[in-house]
């Protein structure tokens, strides 16, 4: 439900930015937070545009974690300038390519190698669509709270990305038999350099698949300063903590990375999630690095605590896993009793955002409340109970909104 | 102001603020000044606000050892307890 002050917040660019299209952009765009946030996340969050960007529900300004209204995820193809932006570290320098290389070598590899941007483009040029998906989504709804950037629905986004594979710059210096994983850094940093630097490790198995990319374009266009330019690591199916932006250099290793970033942070416990793609070499007795996205679906109509018109009533949204593809989302009118299909929308990938849609005939007026549940193809499906883990990670809970039939 | 001088002097490091950032105004109260001259350094104020008020005083405790020992946040102890204090006061649970 919009509060007053989330209608002042949305009202103030529209005051400010006189008749032009930015000003009816914000008003447009809304800040309907859930309540289950907690009361700080909820009370300093305001619609806010980084530069070439829309409005988006600003969280930390620097770190600039932004994350998009559930407005924008009506469509299977999030555009660019709505994507969500998150940042660990405070410097993020626009990079120049015209002295920007991408350097490949490492002490698991046979050589070394720069690409420049040009080099990328010269190798053959592979396009995926793909959910871009921070392993801390929804951690704000985490009852009880957990520390951290308090996420609601929309620290995800997704894209087509066009780039050259891994596997082909890796090709070029030739991995040893021992290389057990590959290591990306960024040019971001932080203001001390007493601040483990923002590193992450994938195993090698991950590292050399064919939908594993080195994109430069981002819904057709070169990627925006703030996804990476001007090149970012895609890792289909896998969260977004390993999609290095901004890329300097990818080194293969024979032991694994040791680094703060890989090690206490992003862990999950071990055995408590249903997750198929295993992360062995940095496995300990009770933790694994986070690793292919859960299982999810989210409810974009009719949004929370609107008022919708008596009549057949659309509901919609959209459903993603790690890859194995949506087989089915359920949407249920009467509390989780009984679910009923949806009808799935086109399917653009199975690293996808997949839409989905029903049409509900409520049998009376005043609130109703609906649920929706995806599954996946190899038959995944969302939790109803939250699986509480420290760091707040892969919340699947299935999702409901209640709104008011008028 | 006077907080990001002191910062400035102190640490020496480069303060960059992404173009639109605007003041986050914490709660006045005993030690505001250093926790504005010691945190806002590395990240905006918000973050302290977006994490409240649930934390009770074991979890602001151990965010402020996070800083120092986890991301190495130049924070002398008594600055440290000053702040943890602060924290506690004004947006713990």
């Amino acid at each position: 439900m919009l509060t007053r002050r989330h209608l002042v917040t949305a009202g103030a660019g529209l005051a400010l930015g006189g008749s032009g299209l930015a000003s009816r952009t914000a008003a447009a765009a809304s800040i309907n937070l859930p309540a289950a946030l907690p009361e700080g996340a909820r009370s300093s969050a305001i619609l806010d545009a980084l530069p070439g960007k829309k409005p988006l529900i600003k969280l930390s300004y620097r770190p600039p974690n932004y994350e998009t209204p559930i407005e924008y995820f009506r469509t299977a193809i999030t555009p660019n300038d709505a994507f969500f932006v998150r940042y660990h570290l405070s410097l993020i320098p626009e990079v120049d390519v015209s002295t920007w290389k991408l350097a490949v070598g490492g002490e698991g590899a046979n050589g070394e190698a720069a690409f420049t941007l040009d080099d990328l483009k010269r190798l053959p040029s592979a396009e995926l669509v793909a959910v871009n998906l921070c392993s801390g989504n929804r951690r704000g709804l985490f009852q009880p709270h957990v520390p951290g950037v308090e996420w609601s629905y929309g620290a995800m986004g997704c894209a087509r990305w066009k780039g050259a594979r891994l596997k082909d710059l890796l090709d070029k210096v030739g991995l040893k038999k021992e290389a057990i994983e590959i290591v990306f850094d960024g040019a971001d940093s932080a203001v001390t350099d007493k601040t483990p630097d923002f590193i992450k490790s994938i195993p090698t198995w991950k590292a050399i698949e064919e939908t594993t990319l080195i994109a430069y374009e981002m819904n057709g266009a070169p990627l925006p300063h703030l996804h990476g330019f001007p090149a970012r690591l895609i890792l289909p199916g896998w969260t977004g903590t390993y999609w290095m932006k901004h890329l300097t250099s990818i080194k293969a290793v024979t032991k694994p990375d040791t680094g703060f970033w890989m090690n206490p942070a992003y862990r999950i416990p071990l055995g408590r999630f249903p997750l198929v793609a295993r992360f062995t070499s940095q496995e300990t007795a009770t933790n694994t690095p986070i690793t292919e996205i859960v299982v999810n679906s989210l409810i974009t109509d009719p949004t929370d605590g609107a008022n919708v018109r008596m009549g057949p009533i659309k509901v919609g949204g959209i459903a993603w896993d790690g890859g194995y593809g949506i087989s089915t989302v359920e949407v249920s009118s009467d509390g989780g009793k009984t679910w009923v299909a949806a009808t799935l929308g086109e399917d653009l990938g199975r690293f996808a955002f997949r839409t989905f849609s029903y049409t509900l005939s409520p049998k009376a007026r005043g609130k109703q409340t609906v649920m929706a549940r995806a599954t996946n193809k190899i038959g995944q499906t969302q939790t109803s109970e939250l699986i509480h883990n420290p760091a707040g990670y892969h919340h699947n809970v299935v999702h409901s909104v209640t709104f008011n039939v008028t | 102001m006077r907080a990001w001088i002191i910062l400035i002097a102190a640490c020496a490091v480069p303060l960059v603020a992404t173009a639109q950032e605007k003041p986050v105004q914490l709660k006045k109260a005993a030690g505001l000044a250093t926790v504005e001259a010691n945190c806002s350094g590395c990240h905006s104020l918000d973050y302290i606000v977006m994490n409240s008020p649930f934390p009770n005083a074991a979890l602001w405790d151990a965010e402020v050892t996070k800083m120092i020992k986890a991301f190495g946040a130049p924070i002398t102890d008594a600055d440290a307890k000053v702040i943890a204090d602060y924290l506690k006061q004004n947006y713990g649970s």
